[in-house]
């Protein structure tokens, strides 16, 4: 029986050291884990909970990602509520079997400090991990700050291990800036975590010796299509869970969440659309312009994936115009918040401007300044009636200005 | 000469693969988990192959035996009961009974000629033949024992 581990009400806490408690109080069975700059705390101060006694369940240090996902997926079949970390390199290199995990429906819970892509070798914080998953048929959580952090991971084991969801669970927060900035945390005790989380539910397990079941079955064009859209459906279906589950978890701990967190939106007239610490940032713009009388606000998608194109249409379909901010290099497109949003907004009426900005690359700062020049650009689009710049432009880039696409509007 | 249906269950290769009934999404079995067995299966693992009772979903209720060219004979009157084949096999289809080489499963068996190379006696007591050999001609025309080199 694992030893009593003391919290206080208030802890001080960066996002790294909020995830591994949390997982620690989930009672998690098997982490299989390779460590990776910036999300190595996590496992690192998992390790130490198992060395010190802390955790009942089994730690696997393997030699790879490739690896410790491999071995999330086996100790799921087997019947294990399961968990690990990573970031960069180490997600590109779990991808394979981020596929493999979600078409056998293992509520597998992956951790992810957001960290940029190689190369040019990088550590530090940006999205193209996070957005390389978007495709994955992985539920994505995406925490602002250390505190959500925490409570993104208790939840992703609610949402995914529901036995009408059965997928796993991504949380994102952003390297370095969210997962090594300690902050004021209120964490649940030992015993409400674990009563929020619930005993793990086992379906199909491989340990069922009454029940011999076969993992990772081929299926060729006969059988593939309809077991993909059956995963599919289950991914759009859990919209609702994950709505029932943040609101239980509001009750408990007074932090509610949703799909899509709105920030000054009622009136909103200018937005932007952003992911992880930014949000936060382009919160303060919003604040500082509104007393200049500029109606800016800020939607964020909480969850990416499944991505929430009703509650995204709901808030923006007033608003005037919009910049969608991704903070990954968008390989030869136009950014994945971009696309998504306006997908989601072209079936309404207004169709409002939409603009796309990618900005902090490789951990780029990006500051209350910037964010502020991006709602008063959407201003003077708003005043022109038309967009007055490129549909993609480039932020916090130093060099001549760079742009892609005209608008055929006026 | 072997039983081509070779301690087979009713059940044993009785489908092409891909001859399953096909169903839509809605009814397809959630993570592409499949049932090995039927039923219960507790202690299932002390019954022979033929004893059990194999989902349509599993590989033993199907034939893969049209992914063969050439196919292995057995010879039983050279045959030691060595067991070399039964453990090198693949894909189990090396059939023995109480340490007692019975035979082919020819539902299952690739053809890859495996079991002959393994297979230690003079002459062998296994060996390829072209998938539309007969039994009997294969057996009739069995190489003998060669002789040593001499030095």
């Amino acid at each position: 029986m694992a030893e009593k581990y003391e919290i206080k009400e208030t802890e001080v806490w960066d996002g790294n050291y909020a995830i591994s408690q949390a997982l620690r109080q989930a009672q998690v069975d098997v982490v299989a884990a390779y460590p990776i700059t910036p999300s190595t705390p996590i496992v690192e101060n998992y390790g130490n909970y198992v060395a010190n006694g802390y955790i009942d369940g089994e730690f696997v240090m393997v030699e790879s990602e490739h690896a410790a996902m491999s071995g999330c997926v086996g100790a799921a079949a087997a019947g294990g509520r399961v968990a690990t970390a990573t970031s960069s390199q180490g997600f590109a290199l779990m991808v394979e079997v981020l596929y493999q995990a979600s078409g056998m429906r293992l509520p597998i819970v992956l951790t992810v400090a957001n960290r940029a892509l190689a190369s040019p070798l990088n550590v530090r914080g940006d999205h193209s991990d996070m957005y390389l998953g978007r495709d994955s048929g992985w539920i994505q959580l995406d925490a602002f700050n250390a505190e959500e952090a925490y409570d993104m991971t208790l939840c992703a084991f609610r949402i995914g291990e529901h036995l009408n969801v059965r997928l796993p669970v991504m949380v994102h927060q952003d390297g370095f800036l969210t997962s090594h900035t300690a902050q004021n945390i209120h964490p649940l005790s030992d015993e409400e975590a674990y009563r929020f989380v619930g005993d793990y539910k086992c379906v199909d397990e491989m340990l069922d010796f009454t029940r011999p079941v076969t993992y990772g079955a081929q299926t060729e064009e006969d059988w593939h299509f309809e077991h993909k859209a059956k995963q599919h459906k289950a991914l759009m279906d859990s919209r609702a869970i994950i709505d029932e589950v943040f609101a239980e978890y509001g009750k408990l701990t007074g932090r509610t969440y949703n799909r899509v967190e709105n920030y000054l939106m009622e009136d909103a007239e200018v937005a932007i659309v952003a992911l992880g610490s930014s949000v936060e940032t382009c919160r303060l713009a919003a604040e500082e312009l509104r007393a200049e009388g500029i109606k800016a606000g800020v939607v964020a998608p909480r969850c990416f994936r499944p991505f929430p194109f009703d509650a995204i249409r709901e808030a923006l379909k007033d608003v005037k115009a919009i910049a969608c901010l991704d903070r990954s290099s968008p390989g030869g497109a136009m950014g994945a918040l971009f696309n998504e949003v306006s997908a989601a907004l072209y079936s309404t009426q207004a169709r409002p401007m939409v603009t796309n900005f990618i900005y902090g690359l490789g951990g780029r700062d990006f500051a209350v300044k910037e964010a502020k020049r991006i709602f008063m650009e959407q201003k003077a689009h708003v005043d022109a009636g038309h967009i007055t710049t490129s549909i993609q432009q480039f932020s916090g880039l130093r060099g001549p200005k760079l742009g892609f696409f005209e608008t055929k509007r006026s | 000469m072997q039983d081509q249906d070779l301690c087979a269950a009713q059940n044993r290769g009785v489908r092409e693969l891909g001859a399953e009934k096909l169903v839509g999404w809605d009814e397809v079995q959630q993570g592409v988990v499949i049932n090995s067995f039927d039923g219960d299966a507790t202690g299932i693992v002390h019954q022979k192959a033929e004893e059990r009772v194999y989902s349509d979903f599993n590989s033993y209720t199907a034939t893969v035996a049209s992914w063969r060219v050439q196919k292995p004979v057995f010879n039983i009157d050279v045959c030691i009961d060595c067991q070399n084949c039964w453990v090198w096999c693949p894909d189990s289809s090396i059939i023995s009974r109480d340490k007692q080489m019975l035979g082919i499963d020819y539902d299952h068996c690739k053809g890859c000629g495996v079991c002959v190379e393994v297979c230690p006696t003079n002459p062998k007591s296994l060996l390829m033949f072209t998938e539309h050999t007969e039994l009997d001609a294969a057996l009739s025309g069995w190489p003998e024992k060669t002789k040593k080199e001499e030095k």
